[in-house]
């Protein structure tokens, strides 16, 4: 079973961002970027996945700018086989990049697709499923345990008030959670080795995708500031202004 | 005038919390156009979930999809019945943003051929929201030229609609049933006396300065006293101290209470993301330079194995 993992690079998430005086974003140059943190996550499941014999070929996908090559260079050292870059520099949202892994999943007969369940960006937390339902797939978002067997995969997937398993009749979506696994640190001699990989370009026209954004970003702002704080002595203290200066207890 | 369709989240005997938040934001679109608010209860014997969604005030039409494949609302099955619903003459769909809601609605998006939006923390207008971005460090302000605009509503940024109140009629509607991608096998809920933890007015949150899961039950104490939730940041979660559903966080839970008590949380950007639109916001951490005390209203710097029994005792 071949494995398709998208991946998007994001500003990494240690980095504080700020927002830009004429509010049309957030700054991003001279910014740390690193591949999406479930983005890791869903590599390395992928990678295992092919370590335990389940699975054949991994394909790693990036929808985003010629920079994105070095995030595909990081799946291809964690492991992942060859990948594809569908260059574009235009804000991608979920709905273009579902419909471009769509175009893809049709040309490279994946059996399982294995997302981050959101960026770290902009928060969406809607690509897997966009394309689960392009492709008329299950799906198993939130995932923290992905088990194919035979004709089927039984996903283990976090919800609020704890944990649901669904099978899902493969070829099918997954989309990991953070409790998935712990992705591994690529090696000094895997990441010369996936300098050699191949990594293919292609652009959203040539597979017949309009990747314009949908939503119009207005503007972007700061959010609210909290007000500066006290700090409090003793517990006596914080129990007295808790009482009768907040008045929350 | 089209109107406005929110997706009910129950358990098929009662509605979840969220409904009611997402009523309220559904009222806020109305006020600007007009329109009706319907519910739609899609379940199995889930009439009690109709019933209560028929006293929701503000809403004027319950539709209920009562069909033995739509008992775990499996998105495969669903998001075709949203579809037909909301191309019968609705403007918006919405749904809280809950992990049912996230799994649903950018499902029935795509399937419309709309962009969804998430998570959205205000109604500027019909078209127009806002929602925060990068854990929330920003906020965007987004519009939508979409026929259908599929919505998922952040709870804690809206009211609660009444639970009593309203008279909605009950109408049975049909969708296609089960599309035979996916079965539901098993579920394994957190036990929990105490309330829940996206609605409680208090919260008390531990992390990794907790040092083990045994310490747990000190700041359960002190949330029995409080009438408190218990949460905890991703790190205590990661080192097994409690299960994940308790995480708050850019990838856990948003909450909002009136009180949250930060104890041995050094307030990392993803767990701000989570709890930063509290009211009133307690740090207990034995190291001032932690981050938690730049959102803190009151710091106490201090062992928490100490402050926090000592808290409990002064509560009584």
């Amino acid at each position: 079973m071949k494995v398709l993992v998208p991946v998007k690079r994001v500003v990494d998430y240690n980095v504080k961002v700020r927002v830009k005086a004429d509010g049309s974003g957030v700054e991003t140059s001279n910014v740390k970027f690193s591949m999406n943190p479930f983005d890791e996550i869903a590599v390395e499941e992928a990678v295992r996945l092919k370590e335990a014999g389940k699975a054949t070929e991994i394909v790693v996908v990036s929808v985003g700018p010629t920079q994105a090559q070095e995030t595909l260079r990081t799946a291809l050292a964690m492991g992942a086989d060859r990948a594809i870059l569908v260059q574009t520099d235009v804000e991608t949202q979920p709905l273009a990049v579902a419909k471009v892994l769509k175009s893809l999943v049709e040309k490279e007969a994946p059996g399982l697709v294995i997302l981050g369940k959101q960026a770290i960006d902009d928060d969406c937390n809607q690509t897997g499923q966009m394309l689960a339902a392009l492709l008329g797939w299950g799906q198993g978002t939130f995932a923290s345990k992905v088990a194919p067997a035979g004709d089927a995969v039984a996903v283990t997937r976090e919800i609020d008030g704890g944990l649901e398993v669904v099978s899902l009749k493969l070829p099918a979506v997954v989309t990991a959670d953070l409790r998935l696994n712990e992705p591994r640190y690529a090696s000094l001699p895997n990441i010369m080795k996936a300098k050699k990989k191949p990594l293919e370009t292609v652009s959203p026209d040539a597979l017949g995708v309009d990747v314009t954004p949908r939503l119009k970003t207005v503007k972007v702002a700061e959010p609210a500031k909290r007000q500066a704080g006290i700090k409090v002595p003793d517990v006596a203290t914080l129990v007295d202004k808790l009482k009768n200066e907040a008045r929350v207890i | 005038m089209a109107n406005i369709l929110v997706i009910a989240e129950h358990d098929n005997a009662s509605l979840k919390p969220a409904t009611l938040n997402a009523v309220t934001a559904a009222a806020h679109i109305s006020k600007g156009i007009g329109g009706d608010i319907h519910v739609l209860v899609a379940g199995k014997g889930a009439q009690a979930a109709a019933d209560a969604a028929s006293k929701v005030a503000g809403v004027a039409k319950v539709l209920l999809a009562d069909d033995g494949s739509y008992e775990h609302q499996l998105p495969e099955d669903v998001a075709p019945l949203v579809v037909a619903t909301a191309k019968s003459g609705y403007g918006h769909v919405l749904a809280g943003a809950t992990s049912v809601g996230k799994n649903l609605l950018p499902r029935v998006a795509a399937l419309l051929d709309v962009a969804a939006i998430s998570d959205i923390t205000a109604v500027l207008s019909a078209d127009t929201f806002e929602r925060p971005i990068y854990a929330g460090n920003a906020i965007a302000t987004v519009q939508s030229a979409d026929s259908v605009k599929v919505i998922t509503v952040r709870t804690t940024a809206f009211e609660t609609a009444a639970s009593e109140g309203g008279s909605a009629p009950v109408e049975a509607v049909s969708g296609a049933g089960a599309a035979g991608l996916s079965s539901f096998v098993s579920a394994e809920l957190t036990k929990s006396e105490r309330p829940e933890l996206t609605a409680a007015r208090v919260v008390v949150s531990g992390g990794r300065g907790m040092q083990s899961g045994e310490n747990f039950p000190m700041l359960e104490a002190l949330a029995d006293k409080l009438g408190a939730a218990v949460g905890a940041s991703r790190a205590a979660v990661d080192a097994g101290f409690v299960p994940n559903d308790y995480q708050v966080g850019q990838t856990g839970k948003i909450v909002a209470p009136e009180l949250y008590i930060a104890v041995g949380i050094s307030g990392a950007i993803q767990h701000l993301a989570g709890m930063k639109d509290s009211k009133v916001i307690v740090a207990i951490n034995k190291d001032e330079e932690a981050p938690i005390f730049q959102v803190a209203d009151y710091g106490l710097v201090a062992d928490l194995f100490k402050a926090v029994p000592e808290l409990t005792d002064k509560l009584g």
